[in-house]
């Protein structure tokens, strides 16, 4: 049984990578991630983990050195934050489209301007796009497992795509939390060495990257789409194994206290667990809420969202970034979209909550199921609102 | 990629698109791009070889004769050649005229 040790989440995050085995990290230090990659780093030079440790110059060339290594059939993990996820944004759409595993950490934190080094999501989605595997943690303990799972996920020879393991910036990333460490051993029974498909080496030479001329462009975005989407089942698969070998079972979308509920409050990340205080005290009082939280993001796990939903009739979203002239955040505007259609759809209202480190209190949630039970009486509400937001 | 090559179902593309064959470019005839073809008078040319240096493209090669054979397959019809030729023996003539 592994021993369970009190460290910060950073800590275990690079702890993580090395018992994968990982083969290269390149970084570029940016808060609230330094943690990671100063240990990962540290790891190297004293000689516990055999990686190369490259120290880029910037998170462009981070992403280019990894999109290079993980071509040439090593085992390639990397963390990032915030600005430094912006700078990496043209790489990170050709890493799936070269089919290079990537494991890369986001610290989630919030964009300029004004510049802002706390939590929130607005990094990661303006990422939501690029091609990759995204999940999100919502504790230390989760965020040891995730990076553990998505070397297995990535590597996979019917998905070979790289995989984002999110976890909030400092309200995780800087916290110690006792957390179950598994030892490169105990992950080598679950993670087997990395046997690339497609590699670049002298040998047997190979063009990485060519034009795609109009004739294969749409094939090319075609089966990049069909992997993400076949995605699924691995990273479900996965997690069954990683169940069976480590008793911690991990599923696409996380339920609390849904039974007999009527209204549900959905989340992302480490703030779940503020979330389910407030559902605690919200049954308490004779409220039926519920919680859910996506742990999976890319690929949308559909049918499980929409059999989670069957018999909800108010769903209130909360997001933690903000889309400037659209309908609503972007976790908001997916969801309703998910449920457009289906047979008893509920009302669904947004809130947009906790940016760039604002605290998300009990009442905030308490006052979000609030408004959204009212709006829904009412059969109208605003398309989305934003909560905490000073008027004058 | 060569456009004759490519005309392939998504399921059947090589992993990440990458090409495992060397010389593959010789598959992609990219002669159907050309509006304008270089047309050389044997007369006015001296056999100096500026069309074959200059071609972008390899679409010149030497002839036992001195002369230079030109290859529709591959010429796009950019003009260096008629551009960079001393003698102004090569001229650029309208496809389908």
């Amino acid at each position: 049984m592994p021993k369970r040790v009190g460290i910060e989440v950073s800590l275990a995050a690079s702890e993580a990578a090395c018992a994968a085995d990982t083969d290269v990290v390149a970084a570029y230090p940016i808060t609230p991630q330094t943690h990671i990659v100063e240990h990962l780093s540290e790891l190297v030079a004293d000689g516990k983990l055999d990686a190369e440790f490259v120290p880029v110059e910037s998170e462009h060339s981070a992403m280019s050195v990894c999109v290079g290594s993980s071509a040439a059939g090593a085992r390639t993990f990397t963390a990032t934050s915030s600005q430094g996820l912006a700078l990496m944004h043209e790489i990170l759409f050709i890493a799936p489209a070269l089919r290079t595993p990537i494991v890369m950490v986001v610290a989630n934190r919030a964009l300029s301007g004004p510049i802002s080094i706390w939590n929130d999501h607005s990094d990661i989605m303006a990422e939501r796009d690029v091609g990759w595997i995204q999940t999100f943690a919502e504790n230390g303990q989760e965020v040891f497992d995730l990076i553990i799972h998505a070397f297995r996920v990535a590597e996979d020879p019917e998905v070979l795509l790289p995989i984002m393991v999110n976890l909030d910036g400092f309200t995780l990333s800087h916290v110690i939390e006792p957390i179950e460490m598994l030892s490169a051993s105990e992950v080598k029974r679950y993670l087997k060495p990395y046997k690339p498909q497609m590699v670049l080496d002298p040998k047997k030479p190979v063009t990485m990257g060519p034009v795609g001329m109009p004739e294969v462009y749409t094939e090319a975005k075609r089966q990049i789409e069909a992997l993400l989407q076949g995605s699924k089942k691995v990273v479900v698969k996965a997690w069954k194994e990683f169940a069976k070998h480590y008793g911690r079972t991990y599923k696409p979308i996380e339920t609390y206290r849904m039974k007999g509920a009527e209204v549900v409050l959905l989340t992302m990340g480490s703030v779940s667990e503020t979330a389910m205080t407030a559902v605690d005290r919200m049954w308490d009082k004779g409220m039926r809420v519920g919680l859910l939280r996506f742990r999976l993001w890319r690929p949308f796990p559909l049918q499980e969202f929409r059999r989670a939903m069957r018999g909800v009739k108010v769903l209130a979203v909360m997001d933690r970034a903000i889309s400037y002239g659209g309908l609503g955040g972007p976790v908001f505007t997916e969801v309703r979209s998910a449920l457009y259609g289906t047979f008893e759809q509920p009302q669904v209202f947004g809130f947009v909550a906790g940016l760039g480190g604002r605290d998300i209190t009990v009442d905030m949630f308490e006052e979000m199921v609030k408004k959204a039970i009212r709006y829904a009486k009412r059969g109208k509400g605003p398309t989305y609102e934003m909560i905490g937001v000073r008027e004058r | 990629m060569a456009k004759v090559d490519a005309i392939i179902g998504w399921r059947n593309l090589e992993i990440g698109c990458a090409i495992t064959e060397p010389g593959s470019s010789r598959k992609l005839r990219t002669g159907d791009w050309r509006s304008q073809r270089p047309v050389t008078d044997r007369k006015k040319c001296i056999k100096c070889g500026m069309c074959w240096i200059f071609c972008p493209d390899i679409v010149y090669s030497p002839l036992r004769s001195g002369f230079y054979k030109w290859d529709g397959e591959y010429c796009k019809g950019c003009g260096i050649c008629a551009h960079e030729c001393p003698k102004d023996a090569i001229t650029m003539v309208t496809e389908g005229d």
